[in-house]
């Protein structure tokens, strides 16, 4: 079923810089040429009845629904699949048309069940409406004949049912499936009357290939295909529009309420970064929000093993105040520090990191993007002059070569994935550059021309022998450096990877990437017209980090493939708002904006508006904070929406550093591992419960709106501004609209933004100022942020982290579809049906030599400590490597990540490890631990002691 | 692990993995031979056809994966097409005549009796393996009706007590 709130006008927009003008039922209107007459109709509101046809997909011309009457030509054409031309005369009603429709509806009226008054589509069915719109009245052939009314349900997905009794078989999941997913799940099987929607071989929905994407759920006009929520629930009664709490991508939604309950979550066909389509947890994964383990009330203790207090919240604000003030008296101003998530809202990161600077008196904040992208800050930066992606997501459409490395995003980046796909069956040639066989290296319909499968570790080494091909082979666009770049950083850069040491024959033996394969995608990336790099955290979580980042940028410029639609460097970044909260000043050397605390003209803007006097100096990064905490100089820490304790690496060194604090105030929805450690837990909120804003990987800032009140009684943003009260600050804020007038009153790229501005546009990508009022599609058109782009040399240096033989293989981790980040929220939604714990997948060669079998349990042991997972053996991973995800705490997957870093940042270098793996038949010594603790800490808490997921079936 | 429950992690096989040899090879065979072919789908399946007599279900992944379709795909052509048989042949396929003619003289009891005395439907294969029914219509055969054709031969005013003799061959 489609939004409730949205028209649909039958075929998809098309572009066209000629205007058609043909005459609708007497009306003149005007198109782009292509467009469909059933369009053009729909555009001046004359509606034409339709079944098969929807505005999200490419006309099918099936169910004959649409045909209308042209002046001069013969027969009833189909509105839907016939293109408007100049002086074109239709007539979409009469009664010859009218008789026609009749005949079609009656056939399919006649094989349906009519419980209309008790289907879950009842109020927004298309054939119900169809049938109104066409005024039938009688069904001739009656009801006895051959039918499908006891066609099986397949109630196999969790989230939603098809009820194939009443399929009209109009081909509109299996096009969404096609088109929008391009996962192919769907097909029509059989023919005529025998004709069936299957999945994939005729199995059950969840058996397929299937991904849960939810389109086809979408695209269905009739109830076969319906969500689970809304077959309880029933029809909503208004929409709100707000944004995915989950990944980078940031897509729009229409969240559909039944007062303060959500039906169901129907992604935003206005929606800029995803177009009205969405994956498995943006859509259907939002029943954390309501699952009973969210802790509502603020609670307090002196030690961590003493019991949770509940306790009101004057109390546990005032409680939290003093601890912060009394520590400071004891061990000084900087033994205190906050860390603030990207996962809540900009508002709300810009509070947290005022507070710290303002209240705190000290520059001691940071956030989680330490972890994963403060490489992409830094090195973007220092060569483009933004530390941000370049690009929109719909850029990828004008792209000829994409190549991606280190990301995987039909995983991690679904939607935008989706898109990207389209792309490439459209022909765009694809170059993937990691170390696993990920989903697009070869998918239905897909194939990448090169597959560069790197050791872990080698990035930097693969970069510059790309680079190497393109200095020595001619293929540097001369005319594009010399106008936009500097040229003696060129010249340098030109020298450097010249150098045959450089060269892919050369790097061949570190990199396990056969010379020819890297000249080709050299070649390839290098000559086509528009190439655009897409990276993630496989090029960032690193040793060498930055200097990958920055070799990106310099392949990048040196090929001219910045500055336009269809190229770029483009950063997935992971969390739905990390973008944002770097942009808010959640580091500790920089205000918001990216400007340094110690520019004298930026701190004084902040000292006047904030009246209070700020530190010069930057503060502690989450790793000194963790080193201080240690040597007994940092006691006080306040975190508002992260888990450090499951999501920083070498979780031992974390929880160490985490038991030698005095006071840790955790904010968040759930008791999660870091509040194990924590003296304060204040309950947040939702993103379903607040307004605010999220910037997604594309710089859109895009809003999130209030439908629910918020369990705990505030928002997040609320909570920090009871403390920054309680600690002597005055924050008197009454809506999240006053925090972004002033982020945009000190912030010369967020200068133009307004919520008023964001309730008109929708969206809008930062820069958005004086030059830009309706925001930047495209960094570094015309000229670079910085002026002259800088190439930097970029050379290759090996991590200290090395196999040998004691530790022979590289543990790298990742991530999985159907959860998200820690987990928290997903394993508390139905999506632990596709993902229950994580596993390690290791090649059959590695697996023979150990005797490990599908399914055994295998211990891990790194240099940092062991953990045990189930093996999983398949040939995604090359021999020699290793590879798990971490959504679930058990696993312990940052037990053996190690405390190496990125040079530049810090940022940690979970995606090489030196591991040995071996067969158990027990949990490790941790994890026995991690048990014991986690079951006292729920205890403590009063917390069933495991957590089920939402409604989950019991096992 | 105490705490944990107990999942079954879905093996991943190898597409073709699990086929018996000269499935395997039929299926290679006829994707070799038109691989190049735009829409080389169509004809892989009649080369499977060919040379198995039937295009084994099973073998649905394998062609996918070689084609590099997705098995809906695959499945929803192989579907289309009622040429394409999805189960086994018995070692003789019978043609039962359902056509306007022979329907005038009995075809549907000899029908009825065909299938009850084969235990299948139309398009099913006996227990036994040496039978398939299927359905035409018209043998060309029509003013001796009911007929039906067992391999290249053709049987004429079938009686079931001749159908029965014919089987017991
Ligand atoms: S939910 Fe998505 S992946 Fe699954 S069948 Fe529907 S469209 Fe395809
Ligand atoms: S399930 Fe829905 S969308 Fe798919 S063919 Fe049937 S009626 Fe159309
Ligand atoms: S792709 Fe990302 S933003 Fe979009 S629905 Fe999925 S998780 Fe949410
Ligand atoms: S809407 Fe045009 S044929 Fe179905
Ligand atoms: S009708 Fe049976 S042979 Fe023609």
């Amino acid at each position: 079923m489609q939004s409730i709130a949205e028209n649909d006008l039958g075929t998809p927009e098309c572009k066209s810089d000629l205007q058609v003008t043909l005459l609708i039922d007497g009306c003149e209107i005007s198109v782009p040429a292509g467009t469909s007459v059933m369009r053009a109709a729909a555009l001046a509101d004359l509606k034409i009845p339709k079944l098969c046809a929807t505005d999200q997909l490419e006309a099918f011309g099936s169910c004959r629904l649409c045909l209308v009457q042209i002046e001069g030509v013969k027969g009833f054409p189909a509105s839907c699949t016939t293109p408007v031309a100049q002086g074109m005369k239709v007539t979409t009603q009469n009664g010859e048309l009218a008789k026609i429709r009749r005949g079609v509806m009656e056939l399919y009226i006649s094989d349906h069940p009519l419980d209309c008054l008790t289907c879950p589509a009842n109020g927004h069915c298309e054939l119900q409406d169809m049938a109104g719109a066409v005024g039938l009245r009688e069904v001739r052939y009656g009801y006895a004949g051959a039918n499908h009314l006891d066609a099986p349900k397949d109630e196999s997905n969790p989230y939603f049912t098809f009820d194939a009794s009443k399929c009209i078989v109009c081909s509109r999941c299996v096009r969404a499936c096609d088109e929008q997913q391009g996962t192919l799940a769907l097909t029509i099987a059989g023919r005529g009357f025998d004709s069936v929607v299957a999945a994939s071989q005729g199995e059950s929905f969840m058996d397929s290939e299937c991904v849960s994407c939810g389109a086809c759920v979408q695209a269905c006009p009739t109830a076969t295909l319906s969500e689970k929520s809304l077959i309880e629930q029933g029809q909503a009664e208004h929409s709100v529009v707000t944004t995915c709490a989950y990944c980078g991508v940031g897509c729009s939604f229409r969240a559909e309420m039944r007062g303060e309950e959500v039906v169901r979550m129907v992604p935003n066909k206005d929606g800029h970064a995803n177009h009205g389509h969405s994956c498995v947890k943006g859509r259907f994964a939002i029943g954390y929000a309501t699952h009973p383990d969210r802790i509502t009330k603020p609670m307090i203790r002196a030690t961590i093993s003493e019991p949770w207090r509940e306790v009101s919240w004057e109390e546990a604000i005032a409680h939290a105040a003093s601890e912060m003030r009394r520590i400071q008296a004891k061990y000084g101003r900087d033994s205190i520090g906050g860390i603030t998530s990207s996962r809540c809202t900009n508002e709300e990161t810009f509070l947290v990191q005022k507070l710290v600077r303002a209240a705190f008196g000290n520059n001691n904040v940071d956030t989680c993007a330490r972890v994963c992208h403060s490489p992409t800050g830094y090195g973007l930066k220092t060569t483009l002059g933004e530390s941000a992606g370049t690009q929109t997501f719909d850029s990828v459409m004008d792209s000829d070569v994409i190549m991606v490395i280190g990301a995987n995003p039909t995983d991690a980046h679904p939607v935008f994935a989706s898109q990207m796909k389209r792309r490439l069956r459209q022909g765009a040639q694809l170059i993937v550059a990691d170390p696993r066989q990920i989903d697009l290296v070869r998918t239905p319909h897909i194939e990448a021309a090169q597959h560069l499968a790197l050791r872990p570790g080698t990035n930097v080494a693969l970069i510059n022998s790309l680079a190497h091909v393109v200095v020595s082979e001619g293929l540097v666009k001369e005319e594009f450096v010399r106008e936009r770049c500097e040229v003696d950083s060129f010249e340098k850069w030109r020298r450097f990877v010249g150098d045959e040491r450089n060269s892919p024959e050369a790097m061949e033996a570190v990199t396990g990437v056969p010379a020819a394969r890297v000249r080709a995608a050299a070649r390839l990336y290098a000559t086509a017209r528009n190439g655009a790099i897409y990276y993630g955290l496989g090029v960032t979580e690193h040793s060498q980090g930055s200097t990958m980042v920055m070799g990106i940028a310099n392949l990048a410029m040196a090929t001219g493939n910045v500055g336009r639609s269809g190229v770029g460097v483009n950063p997935l970044r992971g969390q739905n708002n990390v973008q944002g909260s770097c942009d808010m000043g959640s580091f500790p050397h920089e205000f918001p904006g990216y400007r340094h605390v110690s520019e004298d003209a930026t701190r004084n803007l902040f000292e006047r508006k904030w009246q209070v006097n700020l530190l010069a100096e930057p503060g502690l990064r989450i790793p000194n904070m963790f080193e201080a905490a240690l040597d007994g100089e940092f006691k006080g820490l306040y975190i508002q929406g992260e888990d450090i304790a499951q999501s920083d690496p070498n979780t031992q060194h974390v929880t160490a550093a985490l038991s030698a604090m005095e006071c840790i105030i955790v904010q968040d929805l759930f008791l999660n591992e870091s509040a194990k450690f924590a003296h304060v837990f204040l309950p947040g909120s939702s993103f379903l419960e607040k307004d605010g804003t999220f910037t997604n990987a594309e710089r859109r800032i895009s809003p999130v709106r209030k439908v629910m009140r918020s369990k705990s009684g505030y928002a997040d943003w609320e909570i920090t501004q009871l403390l920054a009260n309680a600690l002597g600050l005055p924050m008197n804020y009454s809506h999240p609209r006053e925090i972004m007038d002033e982020i945009a009153a000190l912030t010369p790229t967020f200068s133009g933004v307004s919520f008023a501005k964001l309730d008109e546009l929708g969206s809008i990508q930062w820069p958005c100022n004086e030059q830009h009022p309706e925001g930047t599609p495209f960094m570094h058109v015309g000229s670079f942020v910085r002026g002259k782009g800088k190439f930097m040399v970029t050379e290759y240096v090996a991590t200290t982290e090395k196999v040998n033989s004691r530790f022979p293989l590289i543990l790298t981790t990742g991530r999985i579809l159907s959860q998200y980040n820690v987990g928290a929220q997903t394993r508390r939604t139905q999506n632990v049906a596709w993902h229950d714990e994580d596993r390690l997948e290791i090649h059959p060669h590695d697996a023979d030599e150990r005797g490990v079998k599908e399914g055994d349990w295998v211990g891990v042991q790194s240099r940092a400590g062991e953990t045990v997972l189930r093996a999983q053996v398949t040939t995604r991973v090359q021999p020699g490597v290793v590879y798990t995800t971490f959504h679930f705490p058990e696993s312990g997957a940052n037990v053996i990540t190690t405390e190496n870093s990125d040079w530049a940042t810090n940022c940690p270098e979970y995606k090489v490890t030196a591991v040995q793996v071996t067969r158990v038949t027990q949990p490790s010594a941790w994890q026995r631990r991690y048990q014991e603790f986690d079951q006292r800490q729920r205890k403590l808490a009063g917390q069933p002691l495991a957590a089920e997921p939402d409604g989950a079936p019991a096992r | 692990m105490s705490a944990r429950r107990p999942v079954t992690i879905p093996v991943r096989v190898e597409p073709g993995s699990d086929l018996p040899p000269t499935e395997r090879s039929a299926v290679l065979e006829s994707v070799n031979d038109n691989r190049s072919l735009q829409g080389a789908l169509l004809p892989v399946l009649h080369g499977i056809q060919d040379r198995l007599g039937w295009v084994p279900p099973r073998a649905v992944p394998l062609v996918a994966f070689e084609l590099n379709l997705s098995r809906a795909e695959v499945h929803g052509v192989l579907s289309f097409y009622h040429y394409f048989r999805q189960s086994q042949p018995g070692k003789q396929v019978i043609y039962l005549c359902r056509a306007e003619a022979c329907q005038a003289v009995g075809a549907a009891e000899l029908e009825a009796h065909a299938k009850q005395k084969l235990g299948v439907d139309f398009h099913g294969t006996s227990a036994d393996g040496r039978f398939t029914l299927e359905p035409v219509y018209c043998l060309g055969n029509c003013a001796c009706g009911p007929s039906l054709m067992v391999d290249k031969e053709l049987h004429a005013r079938v009686t079931p007590a001749q159908f029965d003799a014919l089987v017991a061959k």
